[in-house]
């Protein structure tokens, strides 16, 4: 375990987590004098025009998974058309492997907030909602409380700042369903039905919440706004590659000496960010990871080297997705870590379509046969034809996440398939477990 | 309804206020988090005032209730017991935690032991992966624990203490957190205060700070860029480029289209197309501006519900939903199968922005 070099140290970029080291950042007094809340003053003289093409300019990506331009998103909505707008925030964390938003919101929740208001005055929306996950508790008191002293200081309700715009912000607490990440399904949710996706076209951006024009960023996103807004988008793209500019915060979690947040630039590599967190565990080597939670395609010792930005993950046959890297090493078995996440994918699909609801259904039973050492080679071709049946057969992305593992462990272990079909791994789960698994 | 009181029809009325006056239905899921901070589960009392309070039926209440994993069935225990038993957290020890609990209270997933004090449940990903394997109480967190330490927690739980999580507030009852789940302000006196980071969370952060490392050129009076100045920045950088042939007069003429107008490249949906009309026969009010302003609607009394209004409401499921009669899968036309498959290609989690947004424009090409 020997100390990072300064290259690597140098790829560091405390910007959204820096305010994390002060303890109290989360109540307003401190967070004013953090610099807090002068993005806000700033861009309530610019044009909301003007607002959207700075972030369009800074190049901003979303920070949930899917990397879209912001600012394009943003330019989407249609003005002048008499319909309200609405920004919905995303804070439904729960991409097995995630755990940034959740400090985001408890130590800066200030910082979500002030990046919501500007938002909303740059897409013209008087209400805003931050749909957080229900067991998101700690964060959500912290998020309520910041919210009401937003409203008492004059930064939320009416005439804010004697600008003339008003905007009411509402922090509703969501009631445990993955799925609800998902960004149609979550308004279905905020409007009071089962949390299921809809079919786009039409996108949120004509049709959203209510029906209407509706833009809807993870926290990562918006609580970027004001550091754009102060610092301006060629200070942002100082950070960063060409396309994918900026700071990300990267979780590291598993087999590494240190696990925690990471916020560096963009484009840094899985060698420099275990060499961050102090190395490996002593006795583990690295096997495989997934670059962005359970729903990208899992990577061996072979990427280490993958730029993980948007473009560099894809090139590698993966996706950044939430840039929560799980690492696993020698002494994990990739065979039962797919199973333990089909388990997950089973239980979070909202039912609605066919294939991902009876298809990870299925698929943790012939796993949980395999792991018993009951499995047969048609076993194998059967999961990946009902990958094949799953992947761009469902409404969201759920399903084709839930294959991602599956057809990536079969890629890069599928002697470890082998090794329990044949004989040679010793059953990880026994007969008992398998009652029902036919 | 006997079991409501009038302090919990008045909190309903606060819940219903936060939303749009004829959009109540979006209080649904802060009111059964109401409910059951009464009850400690959702009992069909609750689903009958939570259907009472917004005009629905109780089938389309029970629909919502049933549906997502933090409303309860049957009565829970003071605390909730949650162990992380998703792929991280398992393989790191989760799992042992969670079969020692369960050997050790008696119960196993869902259950509550017998003093009526703890719910053991295995839980998804708590999004504390830097903290696995992870544990909550009532929500609250239990970083780093093994089978001793969370013996420990149910132990002290079980004597009537009340040990300090890792992370978080300091512990309250199962009914109590339901209570800030439908939104309000915890009013425990310094509880918003409890719990500050842990090292996992400021790792990159520490480094920084040790080696002196921050992000350089960060003016926060960086001015941001008008229109007209970017306009005129973008003629200039054309005019550069084309420089071996004039100008086109119109680009000047034309602001939106040199600052590179979204408008081309938004897919604005044909107002004819099904699925427009599905969105607007689930909405059918879309196209009126919704009134911006607070309000309740909630009866103050018990006034029976307004079953026109659930009647509507399902006239309006069953239009959305025709029978599929050609015989054909839902949703096999060519263009939507195209359009999966380019979502398949682009990827994406189901979390956070859906795999269709990169699609909107390919991005991910």
């Amino acid at each position: 375990m020997t100390a990072p070099r300064p290259e690597t140290l140098a790829k560091l970029t405390p910007v959204l987590t820096k305010r994390w080291l002060s303890p109290d950042a989360w109540r307003i007094g401190t967070y004013e004098k953090l610099d807090g809340y002068a993005a806000l003053r700033k861009a309530l003289k610019a044009h909301p025009d003007d607002l959207i093409q700075l972030i369009k300019d800074s190049g901003l990506r979303g920070r949930g998974g899917a990397g879209f331009p912001t600012g394009l998103k943003w330019g989407f909505i249609p003005q002048g058309d008499g319909k309200p707008h609405y920004l919905v925030v995303n804070a439904d964390e729960g991409e097995p492997g995630t755990c940034k938003d959740l400090p985001l919101m408890t130590h800066d929740p200030h910082s979500l907030v002030e990046g919501v208001i500007i938002a909303s005055y740059a897409i013209r929306a008087n209400r805003a909602y931050i749909y957080i996950r229900g067991e998101a508790v700690h964060a959500a008191r912290r998020l309520r409380n910041a919210v009401r002293e937003a409203y008492a200081k004059g930064y939320l309700g009416r005439n804010i700042q004697g600008t003339g715009f008003d905007l009411d912000l509402v922090v509703h607490s969501g009631a445990g369903a993955y799925i609800c990440g998902e960004e149609t399904a979550l308004l279905d949710s905020l409007e009071g039905f089962r949390g299921q996706p809809r079919l786009r076209p039409p996108f949120p951006a004509t049709h959203g919440l209510y029906a209407s024009p509706t833009v809807v960023n993870n926290v990562g996103t918006i609580a970027s706004v004001p550091y754009i807004v102060l610092g301006g988008a060629d200070w942002w793209k100082t950070m960063g590659t060409e396309k994918s500019s900026g700071p990300m915060i990267y979780s590291l979690s598993g087999r590494i000496a240190n696990p925690g947040q990471f916020e560096c630039s963009m484009g840094i590599t899985l060698r420099e960010l275990i060499e961050l967190a102090g190395g490996m565990q002593p006795g583990h080597n690295l096997r495989f990871w997934t670059p962005g939670g359970s729903s990208t395609p899992l990577l061996t010792a072979e990427h280490l080297d993958v730029p993980l930005d948007f473009e560099g993950v894809a090139a590698a046959g993966s996706i950044l997705g939430t840039t929560a890297t799980q690492i696993f090493s020698d002494q994990d078995c990739p065979v039962y870590a797919t199973y333990r996440w089909l388990e997950f994918y089973h239980h979070e699909s909202c039912g609605k379509c066919t294939p991902c609801r009876e298809g990870n259904y299925w698929m943790v039973r012939v796993y949980r046969r395999i792991l018993a050492g009951q499995g047969t080679h048609e076993d194998l071709d059967t999961l990946l034809d009902t990958c094949d049946n799953i992947l761009g057969r469902s409404f969201c992305g759920l399903g084709d996440g839930a294959t991602s593992s599956v057809t990536s462990s079969l890629k890069y272990f599928k002697q470890d398939y082998l090794d329990y079909i044949e004989g040679r791994t010793a059953p990880k789960l026994s007969e008992k477990q398998l009652v029902g698994a036919h | 309804m006997t079991v409501f009181t009038e302090e919990t029809r008045e909190r309903a009325r606060e819940i219903i206020a936060r939303y749009p006056a004829d959009r109540s239905r979006s209080a649904l899921l802060p009111l059964l988090h109401l409910v059951q901070s009464e009850e400690g589960y959702v009992s069909p009392a609750g689903v009958e005032f939570c259907a009472e309070v917004l005009g629905l039926n109780k089938a389309q209440v029970g629909a919502v209730a049933t549906f997502y994993t933090m409303y309860k069935r049957k009565p829970t225990g003071d605390y909730l017991v949650s162990v992380c038993t998703n792929t991280m957290c398992n393989v790191l020890g989760g799992q042992e935690v969670y079969d020692t609990l369960a050997e050790h209270l008696g119960v196993g997933h869902d259950e509550t032991t017998a003093d009526g004090k703890i719910t053991l449940e295995h839980a998804e990903c708590l999004a504390a992966c830097d903290y696995g394997p992870v544990m909550t109480v009532n929500y609250d967190f239990f970083d780093n624990v093994d089978p001793q330490g969370a013996l420990g927690v149910v132990e002290e739980l079980r004597a009537g203490g009340r040990p300090m999580p890792t992370r978080g507030a300091r512990l309250c009852t199962l009914k109590e957190m339901a209570v800030q789940l439908a939104g309000f302000a915890d009013e425990r006196d310094g509880a918003v205060a409890d719990g500050g980071p842990g090292e996992p969370t400021l790792r990159g952060l520490r480094l920084a700070e040790q080696h002196g490392i921050s992000v350089p050129g960060f003016d926060p009076n960086t001015p941001i860029r008008s229109k007209a100045e970017a306009d005129k920045a973008a003629a200039e950088a054309k005019a550069k480029a084309e420089a071996a042939k004039p100008a086109p007069a119109a680009e000047p003429a034309k602001p939106e289209a040199a600052t590179g107008s979204t408008a081309p490249d938004v897919k604005a949906p044909d107002g004819k197309s099904p699925q427009v009309r599905t969105a607007e026969t689930r909405q059918p009010d879309a196209g009126t501006a919704v009134a911006d302003a607070p309000g309740t609607k909630v009866p103050t009394d018990t006034t029976a519900p307004a079953p026109r209004d659930a009647q509507a409401a399902e006239a309006a499921g069953t239009a959305a939903n025709p029978p599929a009669g050609d015989g054909k899968p839902a949703g096999d036309e060519a263009g939507a199968q195209q359009r999966n498959l380019k979502e398949a290609e682009a990827g994406a989690g189901a979390n956070g922005a859906g795999p269709a947004v990169a699609s909107e424009t390919g991005v991910q090409k």
